[in-house]
């Protein structure tokens, strides 16, 4: 073969190869795009007006033509900040919530979750059982139960001091002298006081836990049981199996999971009723824009950072 | 003395005797970790379950019941009038037909268009995939109640780049009170959290082995063939699960549903916030407490098709990808 040919035919194959991944971006972009179209068109043009109206006055001009906005020079930002008697601290305290529930509630649906995956009698009675919260704390459900909520019978109430006079009062035993022996262990305090009241949040912990569980459990029945029995005829004890393949396998899901959790604590925490009442029930458009903007930017920058955090750590297959 | 130890090791040592005391301790060390397993299980059911046993209790009480102290979740005189009140009031077995059309049809449009974004992401190199995907978190994280005029305002003046005006006179269309607005968003990827279900999407791709792909392509089939054919069976597990919460979501969901004022008479949703309302206004039951009742009844109506379907697609679905193996 002359040179000339072979070089023409590098050529060719180069050329090739660039239309290659070319292409290929081209179609994924066609997968994404329905999401893009409907993003821009309403998600983004919603952003867009409600940042107009955080930076405006808000005149509400009657029920034919609607709002009026009248720029205000950061009023509605200087305010929330400044004058704003307990945005900040509301904005903090659910922050600070969301962080301290997000690994309870993790380790506890991961555990959940394995359990349920096993195979005994009534497994599926159980599986029915652990979805009931996602299904009770669904927006029609909840809300139709909240109002009857104070006559409900045999409940266990979620107050944590209701439960820890009750474990503290019965049969005379001294709760406190064996937590005092766990600080004795050089347990930090902290850590005890974290965990006892994870006790006594338990129900919240259980709700909050419902679709977590049905999400890891997805990730488990995804492992091929091949994976499984190779491993068993390796040798592998459950401890090494669980560390070495379910783990990992799950992995990517305790990602999406932790995004969930601190997206389910953010919608229900302190700060969007704040805004919600600011709007509805005060109906300041700008100020409650701005409550909206500035707890969801947050809530992205911890999103950003525990993505970034966890991607490392995380098994795909790349 | 030195016999003695000898002896014993000659004993341990026996073959049959380790097998047959490995045995005894491995069925002792299952039984000691099945009984904890079945505690915990049973605690945390009981945690789950028992307002929703006062709830199904409650229902069932009759008048002279929900006063009587001496009543516990067990009615003396039951009654299933709760229930008969509760399916006429809310038009039951009409509108669960008409819910359960509209909910999961757009739950499977959810799945096509979720799924497809969730494979882009996962799969595809294109510039800006990370500013875009971003994108997808901000949807998910975004509190809807922001948006709310914004969406308002476009459906009730709906003329996206004039193209409804070419055909209607150059005038929009007021889409409100019809459940357009919701297929719309939904099938433009942004409906009910399907952020949310492109992540989940996204991420179990993400977890798949390449191979299975790459061996696909090899073999000839493009991208969409590839992507209904290897890869949508390889995530049924994932299409499971969006369904699942798709539907229980769709079902349950308060907020599009009253801000595009969709027909209460497709909405179960609607008619159980009512329903209290309706029971003291219409049928004169003016005691708050025994309006409750009906609630509870109301409320037990509308968890149980979602159980079901819940029970249905954990048995035959989940469990049916488990036994044929076609994921790995």
């Amino acid at each position: 073969m002359s040179a000339g040919a072979e070089l023409k035919q590098i050529k060719h194959k180069r050329r090739f190869s660039l239309s290659l991944s070319s292409k290929r971006s081209v179609v994924g972009l066609l997968f994404v795009l329905p999401f893009l179209i409907g993003f821009f068109a309403f998600i983004a043009y919603g952003i867009v007006t409600t940042v107009r109206m955080s930076l405006s006055d808000v005149i509400v001009a009657g029920a034919t033509s609607g709002v009026e906005l009248v720029w205000n020079n950061f009023d509605n930002f200087t305010r929330a900040f400044t004058i704003h008697p307990t945005f900040a601290e509301t904005l903090g305290t659910s922050l600070l919530n969301m962080l301290i529930d997000v690994p309870l509630i993790i380790f506890f649906s991961l555990f959940m979750a394995l359990f349920i995956n096993q195979k005994f009698r009534g497994r599926t009675i159980v599986r029915a059982i652990f979805f009931m919260p996602v299904i009770l704390g669904a927006p029609a459900i909840a809300n139709a139960l909240v109002s009857a909520r104070s006559m409900m019978v045999g409940g266990v109430s979620p107050a944590s001091p209701e439960i820890m006079t009750a474990i503290t009062s019965s049969a005379n035993v001294d709760v406190n002298y064996y937590l005092n022996m766990l600080g004795d262990l050089a347990i930090p305090p902290a850590f005890i006081g974290y965990i006892i009241g994870a006790v006594g949040r338990i129900n919240t912990i259980i709700t909050a836990s419902g679709v977590q569980i049905v999400i890891f459990l997805a990730a488990l029945q995804s492992i091929p049981p091949s994976v499984y029995e190779a491993a068993k005829i390796e040798g592998a004890t459950p401890y090494e199996t669980f560390w070495l393949i379910t783990f990992p396998m799950v992995s990517p899901l305790i990602l999406t999971n932790v995004v969930y959790t601190i997206i389910d604590s953010f919608a229900n925490s302190p700060v969007v009723v704040l805004s919600y009442n600011t709007i509805f029930s005060e109906y300041n458009y700008g100020l409650g824009s701005v409550f909206s903007l500035v707890s969801s930017l947050a809530v992205c920058v911890v999103l950003i950072i525990v993505g970034i955090v966890m991607s490392r750590r995380i098994f795909y297959h790349t | 003395m030195f016999n003695v130890f000898k002896k014993i090791k000659e004993i341990t040592d026996d073959p049959t005797f380790s097998s047959k005391r490995g045995h005894a301790e491995r069925k002792a060390r299952q039984w000691v970790y099945a009984s904890f397993r079945a505690v915990i299980i049973l605690g945390i059911s009981y945690v789950i379950l028992s307002p929703l046993i006062g709830i199904i209790a409650s229902s069932f009480f009759s008048n002279a019941d929900n006063y009587s102290p001496v009543v516990y979740l067990i009615p003396q005189n039951p009654t299933i009038e709760r229930y008969q009140l509760a399916i006429t009031r809310m038009d039951y077995w009409n509108v669960l037909v008409n819910m359960m059309i509209y909910v999961v049809g757009l739950t499977l449009i959810q799945l096509i268009i979720c799924s497809m974004a969730g494979y882009g992401f996962a799969r595809f190199n294109f510039p800006f995939k990370k500013i875009l995907f971003a994108c997808v978190i901000v949807t998910i994280v975004l509190p809807t109640h922001t948006i709310m005029y914004p969406l308002y305002t476009t459906f009730q003046t709906f003329n996206p780049l004039g193209l409804v005006g070419l055909f209607n006179q150059g005038n929009s269309v007021n889409l409100l009170g019809t459940t357009w607005p919701v297929i719309i968003m939904t099938l433009f990827g942004v409906g009910l959290r399907s952020g949310l279900y492109i992540f989940i999407f996204n991420q179990f791709f993400r977890g798949l082995p390449r191979e299975i792909e790459e061996a696909a392509v090899i073999d000839g089939a493009g991208n969409i063939r590839t992507y209904l054919q290897i890869m949508l069976p390889n995530a049924a597990p994932a299409l499971v699960t969006v369904a699942i919460f798709g539907v229980v979501w769709q079902y349950n969901d308060n907020f599009f549903g009253r801000l595009f004022n969709v027909s209460d008479s497709i909405l179960l949703s609607r008619k159980i916030s009512s329903l209290a309302a309706t029971i003291s206004n219409v049928d004169q039951v003016r005691d708050p407490a025994i309006a409750t009742l009906y609630v509870y009844a109301g409320v037990v109506m509308m968890i149980l098709p979602l159980l079901l379907i819940y029970v249905f697609l954990q048995k035959h679905l989940i469990e049916g990808i488990e036994r044929s193996g076609i994921v790995g």
